[in-house]
């Protein structure tokens, strides 16, 4: 895909091209909408609507890291606190808050909240660079957490909330398996859609280019501390977002919602899925979803998180882009595949470029 | 001094495209820059030599505020700009390149000139696609094609040769219009035959648009510049016409005579 992009002659479209439909993108968004008709409720409800909640959880920091360089951990929080507001704004069962707020009101004021919740974490962070991103948002996670915990007027404390419950819309109740796994499908898929586009954008573009040189973009013109801050906002749009359909999956939320195991595992799902490509996010979420329900079926429940580890290790050690790169590389050496083309494209441009002795001038 | 201001303001304007003050820059104890007083009119191309260490680039970063001065003002078209950041300094027409290539390996040529052109526009955070028919579409094909780069432009930035990344840095310091350009060494590590082509650039450039260049090579600096600044030891040395400074036989000794890569 990438050797087709770097040939491609289409240089800036203005819309999506159709000729780039690949037969596989077609094959896997019918699989994905005939899933519940040949699979159990578990695996529609538990598997598959977990698996793209947490896939657009991790798609937010997939945005963040993948083109923006910055590892964030508190998308989670953005997350939970939307969870939160839904429950404190709407309605809850636990009696202590719980506004009543009509659906309509509740779900947008609790993203755009987290929206700017994400945009305010943002402001915190970008100052900084590299590991030193992912320990200020690693403090405000901690924060988050035992701030929710330990406050009971608004978040009800060690409890949280229970009782929270999607709308019943169209005379359909939107927590059965089926519907709400479409409403996810939905979410996320939008979500996959607008990332995929706007990384061609010219925010997107200028996003890829702070993260492989903020110098040269300061003297490019751009205000690369705001650039940065308008992403963790839309990556706490998605976030935030993810956050409504997570507490309505759950039915509940709590402080460990957003505890700080939960908030590397954000980072596990990304990283391990890949960077690179928005799909990244949710094969890993994919992954790990499956993992978590059958790897009890294996081995203890406390061995979980080292198999969880080993394979962050083993992936991270053989290939650095995660699953998707596991199959970018594989692809080539599949014969089916009518766009296999090894890597050699890039050596005959090398070598078509520029005369060796161009390069050894030196003034 | 508010009064004074605004008419050095107003005598500035149209006349200087940038002026130093009194401009030091300290690394630790060590002198960068000492006391710089440096004026350039507009329209004017200056090239500045001076060995190794002299300071020229320290001066390059202190004008466009990459590394901000320690003491001294600097004036942009007569606008005092010392405690703006660099991409206010940008916004104003100043344009620039680094002497080690600062580029997005990431990125795609063409894409990259697009963002040096969208950088001193609005909609830089447009979430939209650019169009075929956008304006800085159009001009960064043009500026594709004006550093020979056209047959790479959909290419990842970090598969270009050496000498394609020198051109790419020249193409984004000439995105967007600017109205003055600092070029640091550009020439370093073009072939004889990219050398030439970068001269013929660099003459083309609209009148109106000043450039102060770095330059080793002594071929290209006096056939693009009007003027010459010597520099030595953090200190302007010697400033005259490129006549001037070839006959002068200090430069000869300090300069010309050794120590010239
Ligand atoms: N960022 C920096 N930190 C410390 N010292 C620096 C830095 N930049 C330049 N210097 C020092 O300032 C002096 C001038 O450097 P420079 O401006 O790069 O010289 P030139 O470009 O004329 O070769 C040198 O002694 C250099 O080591
Ligand atoms: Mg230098």
């Amino acid at each position: 895909m990438e050797a087709r992009r770097r040939r491609g002659h289409g240089i800036f479209s203005g819309g999506i091209a159709w000729s780039d439909l690949h037969p596989g993108t077609v094959a896997a968004v019918v699989f994905l909408l005939a899933w519940p008709s040949f699979t159990s409720d578990f695996f529609t409800f538990q598997i598959g609507a977990y698996s793209l909640i947490l896939g657009t959880i991790a798609l937010s920091l997939m945005l963040l890291a993948g083109y923006g360089g910055m590892v964030s951990l508190a998308q989670l929080t953005v997350a939970g606190i939307t969870a939160y507001l839904v429950a404190i704004l709407g309605d809850n069962s636990v009696g202590v808050m719980g506004l009543g707020w009509p659906w309509w009101l509740t779900v947008p004021a609790a993203i755009l909240a987290g929206a700017v919740l994400g945009a305010l974490i943002g402001a915190i962070s970008v100052r900084t660079e590299g590991i030193y991103t992912i320990m200020i948002t690693l403090a405000i996670a901690v924060v988050s957490f035992f701030f929710v915990r330990q406050n009971y007027v608004l978040f009800n404390g060690w409890t949280g909330f229970a009782g929270v419950e999607p709308p019943t819309l169209f005379g359909i109740y939107w927590r059965d398996p089926v519907p709400f796994y479409y409403l996810s499908l939905l979410v996320a898929g939008g979500f996959f859609c607008a990332v995929a586009y706007v990384s061609r954008s010219t925010f997107g573009l200028g996003l890829q280019a702070i993260r492989d040189n903020p110098r040269r973009m300061r003297a490019l013109g751009f205000d690369v501390a705001l650039h940065r801050i308008f992403a963790f906002f839309l990556a706490g749009l998605i976030a935030a977002t993810a956050g409504v359909l997570l507490v309505w999956f759950n039915g509940r939320v709590s402080p460990g919602t957003m505890g700080v195991e939960a908030s590397i595992d954000i980072l596990v799902i990304a990283v391990v899925g890949g960077l690179r490509h928005p799909i990244g996010p949710f094969l890993g979420a994919v992954g790990f979803v499956l993992l978590e329900n059958f790897a009890i079926d294996l081995i203890d429940r406390e061995r979980f998180n080292t198999v969880i580890g080993l394979v962050f290790l083993l992936v991270v050690l053989f290939s650095p882009d995660g699953l998707l790169g596991l199959w970018n590389r594989i692809r080539p050496r599949l014969r089916f595949d009518r766009n296999a083309r090894p890597v050699a494209g890039r050596a005959t441009m090398d070598a078509a470029g520029q005369p060796a002795s161009a390069r050894q001038s030196t003034s | 001094m508010t009064a004074t201001d605004a008419l050095s303001r107003l005598q500035g304007a149209g006349r200087h495209a940038l002026e130093l003050e009194a401009v030091s820059r300290y690394f630790g104890a060590l002198v960068a820059l000492a006391d710089i007083n440096f004026t350039l009119g507009a329209g004017e191309r200056r090239a500045v030599l001076g060995s190794n260490g002299a300071g020229k680039t320290t001066l390059f970063n202190a004008i466009s505020g990459d590394f901000p001065p320690t003491t001294g003002r600097v004036r942009l078209f007569g606008e005092d700009v010392t405690d703006l950041p660099v991409h206010e300094r940008i916004r104003r027409g100043l344009r620039r390149t680094y002497q080690i290539s600062l580029l997005f390996g990431g990125l795609r040529v063409i894409d990259s000139i697009y963002l040096a052109c969208r950088g001193v526009s609005r909609r830089r955070f447009s979430l939209r696609r650019a169009r075929r028919d956008d304006e800085a579409i159009h001009a960064a094909e043009t500026l594709v094609g004006a550093v020979n780069l056209e047959a790479v432009q959909g290419d990842l930035v970090s598969t270009l040769s050496h000498g394609q990344q020198r051109q790419l840095e020249i193409a984004l310091a000439l995105a967007g219009a600017p109205r003055l350009a600092l070029l640091d060494e550009p020439a370093a590590g073009l072939s004889p035959s990219e050398r030439s082509d970068l001269v013929e650039i660099l003459r083309s450039l609209p009148r109106h648009m000043s450039f102060i260049i770095i330059e080793h090579d002594m071929d290209v600096a006096l056939r693009v510049a009007d003027n010459v600044t010597m520099m030595h030891n953090g200190r302007i040395f010697k400033e005259g016409t490129p006549t001037e400074i070839e006959g002068d036989s200090e430069v000869q000794e300090l300069y010309l005579g050794h120590g010239r890569g």
